[in-house]
């Protein structure tokens, strides 16, 4: 049996503040955080958030081009990830330290 | 046609339960100390959202979420974290000023995207269609109108892989530099 | 093509010959290159003055419209009237005459070239002057002479002194060329145009503010002040003997200072109108005229005596001015052009044979030396001093008696300023060619006669000294042709010449009788002291009194140098410190301000990512907040 969309119930201002939410959160997170590793999974959080937000729109619109567009983003965060670990690893192996706060070379 | 659910506060308790979830698994990622807990943490947010991929008819995203998001890239953490043998030990303090001002930041954040879309739902029309998050659905769209970016996505795999590769491999001779001493 | 357009090309051409080429070209070529030019000008000018005399009207030409701006229109054109071929006629013919001289006595000279494209460089810019349709063209050949003078009296710029002449000519002129400007930008201002023609006929037809026109004479006086060497801006013309004989001889002699002349001339219809204006001039050209003569009975340098002289002689032109006598003005103008060049040249030649030597009292018995020199240079003597029946008796006689008929007392000094002249002149003659040679051995081998290219234009000079006065010969002589310049000049000055009234016979054989007895006087005072017993000038240190104020020229030089030169290099002084100090403040109050603001803003560059993220958080809201209160 196909489901209904919750949409016959639902407004779509509730996943809109539930991704609000979720990505406070997640900026929260990488304000807060000084492991680096942290850092980049609640980036991943806010990511998510904004995932949310896109598939909620594409059901509500009736639109798969949301969806599509969450696939993306998907295929982004991976490479971010990816990339942005091995630069981890890299510092890691010159500083001992995964704390951010000793990258502060470039200031002014 | 009629949503059948159960309705707690006006709203389906699927979409409260899960919401509730997410949200708890969410602060808990943010506020812990032991990092091996953030990333399972965030294991049970990609979960909960997938949860709610599926009752929002996107059922193709929410096995991808699961495989790539929960099954690959936390994984990856997993071992990175595994590999610099992190705990809760050697976690670094945020000094107590940057904690209120980040959570000042980020509740006016908060408070302030909420207002902004306050309205939103005006602006926008409800058309809920049965098939839309299918595989068959999305492929027909994917490999039609967004055929450009779905090869670059892949280029850009190529890309990133060939990147970490080189970034994450060992020199042969690596001399200490001055970066380590600052941080003994 | 147009002759007018050609006679003012020729010396352009032979300036930028001479100039680009002549550095090449052995000196013979040059020098007869330029002079050619000026020789081909001057046939031109001969035949628009025989195509004037024969009744044909002005010559005009227009080349283009330099400026046309809603009422005021202003061409560069020339124009060719009797009053301008007579100007051209002198500054072509005696220009020629030098240039030849120039052949002679600049030779052997590094910078040769460059004199004669200076000198017709020269030409040029006074032909422009003299030939010039319109206010403009007349100030742009003004401000032109002014360069060249500049150019030639510092021509030996290797010595600092020379150079100090030269600029001291060129500030003088420019503080009359003030007054020339502020008087042609009223001119503009009343008769909405430059052109000579439309701003008579405007005077003449009345409806002009006299007060204004008064002005407008004043400030044009002014100008005529700094060219022609009037009180107060005299004493740039005995520095400017520092150049070379034959450009004291063609520019500040028989030319350039003459333009002063020719202003007044050519704007007789508005002086006519401006008593006030002319009293000024009556009075600064009398004053000019005796101050110059005193100074120069005392002068030891034989070119500065010169200097002197011409000053002494513009004045009493600009006597004549002043009473209205324009016609008078112009004859004195041309005769005087004829025997200070001639004097000039002369002295040229005396300084050529001597070796350089200026000074009179180490000269003496150059008679038997150089007859040529000596014969020429006394007929200009005479001249000058009025012995009758040369050229300068007649055009000092029309001066005096026109004079006479209008203001009584001036009359007066201006017949003590011919007594002087006659002093003065004399005694230089006496001094330097008789008596026995006071110079030394080395000298006295050296002497010899100039070479024909010198004496040539001497006896050239000579003769028209002797005969000139035919221009414009008064009643007494002759009936039928005499009043031949007044004549000729009569489209130009007719309603505004003062009318004298042929006087009855007495009264001008008494005015006649008073000039001669000037001239004897003069001729046998100086001839006794100065031949017979053999006096010669003082040594510097030995003069006493009035001899050593006069001798020291009253000290206006160092009237001027005490007030105006220290005044102004006081203030350059000052002004400097206090720029350097207020600019230098300044700017490192600028550098002090930004390095201030750099280092506020520089500490927002942490390095600090929480820092960093924070701000572009804080960002995001403000523009959403902004958003929403819009």
């Amino acid at each position: 049996m196909k489901p209904d969309s919750i949409f016959n119930a639902l407004d779509i201002s509730h996943y809109v503040y539930l991704s609000c939410v979720l990505f406070c959160i997640g900026l929260f997170g990488v304000l807060m955080r000084r492991n680096a590793i942290v850092l980049l999974m609640c980036i991943e959080l806010m990511l998510n958030a904004v995932n949310l937000l896109f598939a909620a729109f594409s059901s509500y619109m009736g639109d798969a081009s949301g969806q599509l567009f969450v696939f993306f983003i998907m295929v982004v965060a991976a490479a971010e990830a990816a990339v942005g670990l091995a630069i981890l690893v890299m510092v890691y192996r010159n500083t001992k330290s995964t704390d951010v706060g000793f990258l502060n070379n470039l200031k002014g | 046609m009629q949503y059948l659910s159960v309705l707690v506060l006006g709203l389906p308790i699927e979409f409260l339960v899960l919401s509730f979830i997410t949200i708890l698994c969410a602060l808990y990622v943010v506020t812990n100390k032991n990092p091996i807990h953030s990333v399972l943490a965030l294991i049970l947010t990609f979960f909960s959202i997938s949860a709610h991929y599926i009752i929002l008819n996107a059922q193709f995203l929410a096995i991808v979420n699961l495989i790539v998001y929960a099954g690959a890239i936390m994984v990856l953490f997993l071992f990175v974290l595994m590999l610099l043998n992190l705990n809760k030990d050697s976690e670094p303090q945020t000094k107590m000023g940057w904690q209120v001002a980040a959570a000042i930041a980020a509740g006016l954040l908060l408070v302030v995207l909420a207002a902004s879309l306050h309205k939103s739902s005006e602006y926008v029309s409800r058309n809920p269609v049965e098939g839309v998050g299918l595989v068959k659905n999305l492929g027909k769209y994917l490999f039609s109108e967004f055929l450009v970016p779905f090869e670059l996505s892949g280029i850009l795999f190529l890309a990133a892989m060939v990147g970490a590769v080189l970034l994450g491999k060992r020199k042969s001779n690596e001399e200490s530099t001055e970066m380590e001493d600052k941080a003994q | 093509m147009n002759p007018l357009s050609l006679i003012i090309l020729l010396p352009l051409l032979g300036f930028i010959f001479t100039g680009l080429l002549g550095k090449k070209l052995p000196e013979k070529i040059t020098g007869w290159i330029s002079s050619g030019s000026i020789l081909a000008s001057f046939v031109l000018s001969l035949n628009i003055f025989l195509g004037l005399k024969s009744g044909a009207g002005a010559f005009y030409t227009k080349w283009f419209t330099f400026l046309s701006v809603s009422d005021l229109n202003i061409d560069i054109a020339f124009q060719a009237d009797q009053l301008t071929s007579v100007m051209m006629l002198v500054i072509t013919g005696i220009g020629f005459l030098i240039h030849v001289y120039s052949i002679a006595y600049m030779h052997g000279d590094e910078g040769f070239y460059k004199f004669f494209a200076y000198l017709n460089l020269f030409v040029f810019n006074m032909l422009v002057l003299v030939m010039g349709a319109n206010f403009l063209m007349l100030f742009f050949g003004w401000e032109g002479v002014g360069l060249c003078s500049y150019l030639l009296i510092g021509f030996w710029y290797s010595n600092a002194d020379y150079g100090k002449a030269a600029r001291k000519a060129f500030v003088m002129n420019r503080i009359g060329d003030l007054g020339l400007l502020l008087g042609l930008f009223l001119i503009v201002q009343q008769f909405k145009t430059l052109d000579y023609a439309p701003v008579m006929q405007q005077i003449r037809t009345g409806g002009v503010n006299p007060e204004m026109v008064n002005l407008i004479c004043i400030l044009l006086f002014v100008g005529a002040m700094g060219k022609s060497a009037q009180i107060p801006l005299y004493t740039w013309l005995p520095d400017a003997m520092a150049g070379p004989t034959p450009v004291s001889a063609l520019i500040h002699a028989a030319t350039m200072v003459t333009a002063g002349v020719y202003l007044v001339v050519r704007c007789n219809a508005m002086f006519s109108m401006a008593p006030a204006a002319r009293e000024m001039i009556l009075w600064v050209g009398l004053t000019t005229s005796i101050m110059a003569a005193l100074i120069g009975l005392k002068q030891n340098d034989i070119k500065k005596v010169l200097a002197y002289s011409t000053v002494s002689q513009l004045g009493l032109m600009f006597v004549a001015l002043g009473v209205g006598a324009y016609t008078a003005a112009m004859f004195h103008l041309i005769t005087h052009a004829f025997f200070k060049a001639l004097l000039f040249l002369g002295s040229g030649s005396v300084i050529h044979a001597m070796g350089g030597e200026q000074d009179i009292r180490k000269m003496g018995g150059l008679k038997s030396a150089m007859p040529i020199t000596y014969w020429t240079f006394l007929i200009g003597t005479l001249a000058i001093s009025g012995m009758p029946l040369l050229s300068g008796f007649f055009s000092k006689d029309e001066i005096l008696a026109s004079v006479f008929a209008s203001q009584p007392l001036a009359w007066g000094l201006c017949v003590g300023s011919a007594l002087l002249t006659g002093i003065y002149m004399f005694r230089l003659f006496w001094v330097t060619f008789h008596g026995g040679f006071r110079g030394t051995e080395d000298q006295k081998h050296h002497l010899h006669e100039s070479p024909a290219l010198i004496t040539f234009p001497l006896i050239v000079l000579a003769v028209l000294s002797l005969l000139g006065g035919i221009i414009n010969l008064p009643h007494f002589i002759t009936h039928s042709g005499s009043h031949a310049l007044e004549n000729w000049l009569k489209p130009i000055t007719g309603e505004s010449q003062l009318n004298r009234a042929i006087p009855e016979h007495t009264a001008e054989l008494i005015l006649l009788g008073v000039a001669v007895l000037v001239f004897v006087i003069g001729f046998l005072f100086t001839r006794s002291k100065y031949l017979n017993k053999g006096n010669i000038p003082e040594d510097d240190e030995n003069m006493a009194g009035t001899g050593r104020l006069l001798a020291n020229k009253f000290r206006v030089d160092e009237l001027y140098d005490s007030t105006f030169v220290s005044g102004i290099n006081l203030s350059g002084d000052t002004m400097g410190k206090t720029e350097k100090g207020i600019f230098a403040a300044t700017m490192s109050w600028v550098s002090v301000c930004v390095n201030f603001f750099s280092g506020l803003l520089s500490r927002l560059q942490q390095g600090k990512i929480h820092f960093y993220i924070i701000a572009m958080v804080a960002g995001l809201i403000l523009l959403l907040v902004f958003n929403l209160y819009k």
